[in-house]
């Protein structure tokens, strides 16, 4: 077993709707993908953002895309025009999220 | 099989892209989309200070450049550029083809129906009627009644269907108000395939597509994460063209010879880009099921898609409405080496202290540390260190009183004289003072909204 960040084996985007960002993160390998499934939880990812996003955290499984999708609510300090954050759209969410460490096999 | 090409993700998208996508290679369709979520409310402010205003005018000079490449090789535009003015915008485009010397030559479609503003306090007044979610904000379930008086926009998205009709009353340019993004290109397909309201896989698989192309070269390369490095001829990069086949099939690509990169991984972060709910995509078509996508690379920049299903669309549009939130302003310090961080920590806590000592009254007050950790939070990013060459003290204030926002504005250059060493500040004078106008994301039965179609001579 080796722990490595998220960035070794996976890539991402994100993005704003209203004062919600999302997070699209998907496996650089298919093979990947089931470790992302059982070890990037909604709660890991609402823990890693505690100091950014103030409502709670969605997950939804793309498994055909090799890929999960985080909704982070109330996540952008009101959103695009109300935010005061120099990411007010969360575009840089998602290399955030690839600092996470997981373990891989 | 018809190419329809993408050539703008927002306004404010490269000029060049729309000549290049005319001139790269064949295509049938060019698709603009100029429209974000407040976009609408910057060109209500303009068309209520000036009638003739109102609408991407970065369009009707990429028509007058693209004009004989558009008549020549008959290729149809659809763009949702006429903002809260889509007739006027349409008449500005008749007279740049005039101006480019094809008068006369063509039909130009014109779809209406979008703007509610006028109709917002009839709305309001019949409550209930309209159903229990009408108007509420999506996200936070607020009546709109809170936010009434200071709304400043409020359109409809609407779908595909009437750009279909336009099309198939001959017009070769489109122009929309507000209308879903993926409407540019599903209108085509449902004009060109015969589609059907509830030919759901379809119209879902045309969804899919027009998400796929709609943040144009995001697509193709642009702002990927995936071996960014490796991505050739950036410089060039070619915007997407969507292959689309009657049967729901299609494909992404680029014109030959362009820059960018059209690969599985790019093309499935733009696909997870700014969705919810993967297994039901709304629009105002269809509702798409992301987790029935099938995709792979069928040879150099071109990924093939097939397998999509859709489900029933809802009774309601979505409304995007604007409304005006008070004040905001936002400036910065910079501070060199050594020990930067810890120079602009202590330029915010003095700033802090007399903003207090001022008696000034904010909704929220913001501090940031570009170049330790702006962007990721401190948490996230780790101690910075007191090498670093220079950080940027970034601050924000926000809050009902422009004026406590001004008497902000005058209180950061002094910090150059009077605060931490090393320091040095835009020449651009004080930050500037904006009205912040806010984002309403709400619903209202379809059966409330009529689109129109009109069609003249361009």
């Amino acid at each position: 077993m080796a722990r490595v960040q998220l960035r070794e084996i996976a890539h991402a985007r994100s993005g704003d709707k209203g004062d919600d960002a999302n997070i699209g993160l998907i496996a650089r390998k298919p093979e990947y993908y089931p470790e992302l499934a059982a070890q990037v939880t909604a709660e890991r990812v609402k823990d890693h953002f505690r100091e950014l996003c103030r409502g709670n955290v969605e997950r939804y499984e793309l498994p055909n895309l090799h890929a999960l999708n985080f909704v982070l609510h109330q996540a952008l300090d009101g959103g695009g025009t109300v935010s005061l954050r120099t990411d007010a759209q969360g575009k840089t969410l998602s290399a955030a999220l690839l600092r996470m460490e997981v373990e891989i096999g | 099989m018809i190419r329809i090409a993408n050539a703008q993700g927002f306004w404010g998208d490269s000029l060049e892209a729309p000549l290049e996508q005319l001139r790269g290679g064949p295509i049938d369709y060019l698709t603009l989309d100029y429209l974000a979520e407040v976009t609408m409310s910057i060109l209500q402010k303009q068309f209520s200070r000036d009638p003739q205003a109102g609408y991407a005018r970065d369009f009707v000079q990429t028509i007058e450049r693209g004009a004989k490449e558009i008549v020549t090789r008959g290729v149809k535009v659809v763009a949702n550029a006429g903002g809260v003015n889509p007739e006027t915008c349409a008449a500005a485009v008749t007279a740049a083809l005039k101006r480019a010397g094809y008068a006369g030559r063509m039909k130009i479609g014109i779809v209406t129906g979008d703007n509610i503003l006028s109709r917002l306090p009839d709305f309001v007044g019949r409550g209930s009627a309209l159903g229990s979610v009408a108007l509420k904000n999506m996200d936070t379930g607020e009546p709109i009644e809170s936010i009434l008086s200071r709304v400043r926009s409020a359109n409809v998205y609407l779908g595909a269907f009437p750009i279909a009709e336009a099309l198939g009353q001959g017009a070769q340019i489109v122009v929309t108000g507000r209308c879903s993004d993926i409407a540019l290109s599903l209108g085509p397909e449902i004009h060109e395939f015969g589609w059907k309201p509830d030919d759901w896989d379809f119209l879902a698989a045309g969804a899919v597509g027009g998400h796929a192309i709609e943040c144009g070269a995001q697509a193709t390369g642009g702002n990927c994460q995936f071996d960014w490095e490796k991505i050739p001829n950036m410089a060039s990069i070619g915007y997407p063209i969507l292959e689309a086949e009657p049967d729901g099939r299609f494909a992404i690509t680029k014109h030959p010879g362009t820059g960018g990169r059209v690969s599985v991984a790019g093309v499935t972060e733009q696909l997870i880009y700014e969705i919810g709910d993967p297994r039901a995509y709304v629009t105002p078509d269809v509702i798409a099921d992301f987790t029935s996508i099938q995709l792979k690379q069928a040879g150099a920049d071109r990924v093939q898609f097939w397998g999509i299903k859709g489900k029933p669309a809802t009774e309601f549009y979505k409304v995007s409405i604007s409304y005006t939130a008070g004040f905001k302003a936002v400036g910065t310090m910079t501070y060199g080496w050594p020990d930067a961080y810890k120079k602009a920590r202590a330029a915010d806590r003095i700033l802090r202290t007399r903003l207090e000592r001022l008696g000034l009254k904010f909704e929220a007050i913001l501090s940031e540390f570009v170049g330790a950790n702006a962007c990721h939070g401190e948490a996230l990013s780790g101690e910075p260190s007191p090498d670093l060459a220079e950080v940027t003290f970034r601050v924000g204030v926000r809050g009902p009183d422009p004026g406590a926002i001004e008497r902000f504005t005058r209180e950061l250059a002094p910090l150059a004289l009077n605060g931490p060493p090393v320091v040095t500040y835009p020449s651009g004078g004080r930050p500037k003072i904006e009205e912040i106008v806010a984002y309403w994301p709400a619903l209202i039965p379809k059966s409330e909204v009529a689109a129109k179609v009109t069609i003249i001579d361009g």
